[in-house]
């Protein structure tokens, strides 16, 4: 194998690793919240500086291989790409300690049961999808997380309104709720960085970039 | 808390959520978009290029060596004050279809053309077309360059006297003008009797550039003009190119696929004597139409 695909192929495994760590953290949040587990919470909170390492690695290999290498067409998408997936998932492991970081904090429970739960678990199937469409070069996929993006909006809208009656009519859960808001939250933010991941997929299979359709003429289907 | 470096403050939110209103359902998300938004705008390629009219057109070309077929089938056009570069791995036939554009197989034996070439409205092959002033309208820089044993002056004087021209002061101003079009004045203005064969590489190059300015041509063909040029000398050379095209339109014969993508407008890929891909450059060195083209210029051919 040429030295360059070589690199091509260590860029690729990179990604897939820090995806993967990514996964184990939104894995851990979601039982640290269930479990109401300040370890679970403390784990996810360490194992962030992982993802901060990979970030600093995978950046210098795409700088490298920009500088060096001068790609072209696939192997510049992919390149140009990583530089943009990597900060995704560094920030979803960001997001990951905002929500375990308040995992004791929301109980005992103020929300109708499997809300809070759904919202995770579908952000987390966005997470996975986006990464499984990487892997897998499967444009389909991506556009299917693209597309699931619109009901984990709706999910969070359902969440926050309830939480905003549960203030009302009970001040004394105030503080939960609040704590709660920010978990949700946090939760959109993961399912959007899953769309921006499935977005950079796109472009480097098609070569055109699927962000912002409605400056482009077009919808992504 | 374990991890100061990570707060909510630093929850920036490029994809804006509708924020819920007060039990009430959310819009769609839809209607966060502005209405009416500028499309940012930053072509790589000028616009014009792509509206301008046709310099060069190349219709259903065929070149036969002997037996040997050189060119299948070419069909391709560039427009006027562009840069055109031919790129593909050697026996193609780049070089062959650039000479094809100014005639220049007519001096190989055994050549057989079929099809056309339009200089202009000027049908290149026509039995009638006068081919001392096709070449006169569309000049060449050879891959080595090749200063005639005179002086600089006469180097770039060369092809107006041949004409006929004799008047000092029109050959004065001449080589003037084609020394500062090729960049070449600010560095032999003082010396225009010395021999040009003392000039660097790279100067030689550029005089070779001039002399063909001095002419007025339209097309400046271009044979692997920086292969034997240091990348000083290489970068110079480009950016002349970028200069010259806003007067002359230029076809680029090119093994180094950077300075393809750096200097040209629209790419051409050849392989076997066919034209595989052409197109804009920057979408062919980001995402060409065909798997060949992209394995060629990712280095992975053959």
């Amino acid at each position: 194998m040429r030295q360059f695909d070589q690199e091509l192929r260590d860029l690729r495994d990179g990604l897939l690793s820090m995806a993967g760590l990514a996964e184990e953290m939104i894995d851990l949040t979601i039982q640290a919240l269930t479990e109401r587990s300040r370890t679970k919470a403390e784990q996810v909170m360490a194992m962030d500086r992982g993802l901060d390492e990979w970030e600093l690695k995978l950046d210098r290999l795409c700088i490298d291989l920009l500088a060096l290498r001068s790609p072209a067409a696939g192997d510049l998408r992919l390149i140009a790409s990583s530089l943009k997936i990597v900060p995704e998932l560094e920030r979803i492991g960001d997001h990951c300690c905002n929500i375990a970081r308040r995992a004791t904090y929301v109980h005992p429970p103020i929300l109708s049961s499997g809300s809070l739960e759904r919202l995770g678990q579908e952000t987390r199937g966005m997470v996975r999808m986006a990464v499984d469409a990487f892997i897998g070069s499967d444009a389909g996929l991506a556009r299917t997380v693209i597309k699931s993006d619109d009901s984990v909006d709706e999910l969070y809208g359902q969440i926050y309104r309830e939480l905003l009656r549960r203030m009302m009519s009970d001040p004394l859960s105030i503080e939960r709720a609040s704590h709660l808001i920010l978990v949700i939250k946090n939760w959109e933010r993961i399912a959007d960085q899953a769309t921006n991941i499935a977005e950079e997929v796109l472009f480097i299979l098609e070569g055109r970039s699927a962000k912002h359709p409605y400056l482009q003429g077009d919808s992504v289907e | 808390m374990l991890n100061p470096g990570v707060t909510d403050m630093e929850i920036e939110d490029p994809r804006p959520l509708p924020e819920p209103a007060l039990l009430q359902a959310p819009p769609p998300a839809t209607g966060l978009r502005p209405a009416s938004f500028a499309q940012p705008d930053l072509p790589l390629t000028d616009p014009s290029v792509l509206s301008a009219p046709t310099m060069l057109r190349v219709d259903r070309l065929n070149l036969f060596y002997g037996e040997k077929q050189a060119l299948s089938d070419i069909n391709l056009q560039v427009a006027r004050n562009s840069v055109m570069a031919f790129i593909g791995p050697s026996g193609c036939g780049k070089s062959t279809l650039l000479r094809c554009l100014n005639r220049m197989n007519d001096l190989i034996d055994n050549v057989r053309i079929q099809g056309r070439v339009l200089l202009g409205d000027t049908d290149v092959y026509a039995p009638e077309t006068d081919v001392i002033a096709l070449r006169k309208r569309a000049g060449m820089v050879f891959q080595k360059s090749n200063p005639f044993p005179k002086s600089i002056f006469e180097n770039v004087a060369y092809g107006l006297r041949i004409q006929g021209q004799g008047d000092r002061t029109v050959l004065e101003e001449a080589v003037e003008r084609s020394l500062k079009g090729a960049g070449l004045w600010d560095e032999v203005k003082d010396r225009l009797k010395d021999s040009a064969q003392g000039l660097s590489g790279g100067q030689q190059q550029r005089l070779c550039i001039a002399r063909a300015l001095a002419v007025r041509p339209e097309v400046i063909l271009m044979d692997e003009p920086c292969s034997a040029l240091d990348p000083i000398a290489t970068a110079r050379v480009e950016e002349l190119i970028l200069e010259l095209k806003r007067e002359f339109t230029i076809v680029i014969v090119t093994h180094n696929m950077q300075q393809a993508a750096r200097v040209s407008d629209h790419t051409a890929f050849f392989w076997m004597g066919k034209l595989i891909e052409s197109g804009l450059t920057e979408k062919m060195f980001t995402n060409p139409g065909h798997r060949m083209t992209e394995d060629y210029i990712t280095g992975r051919f053959g």
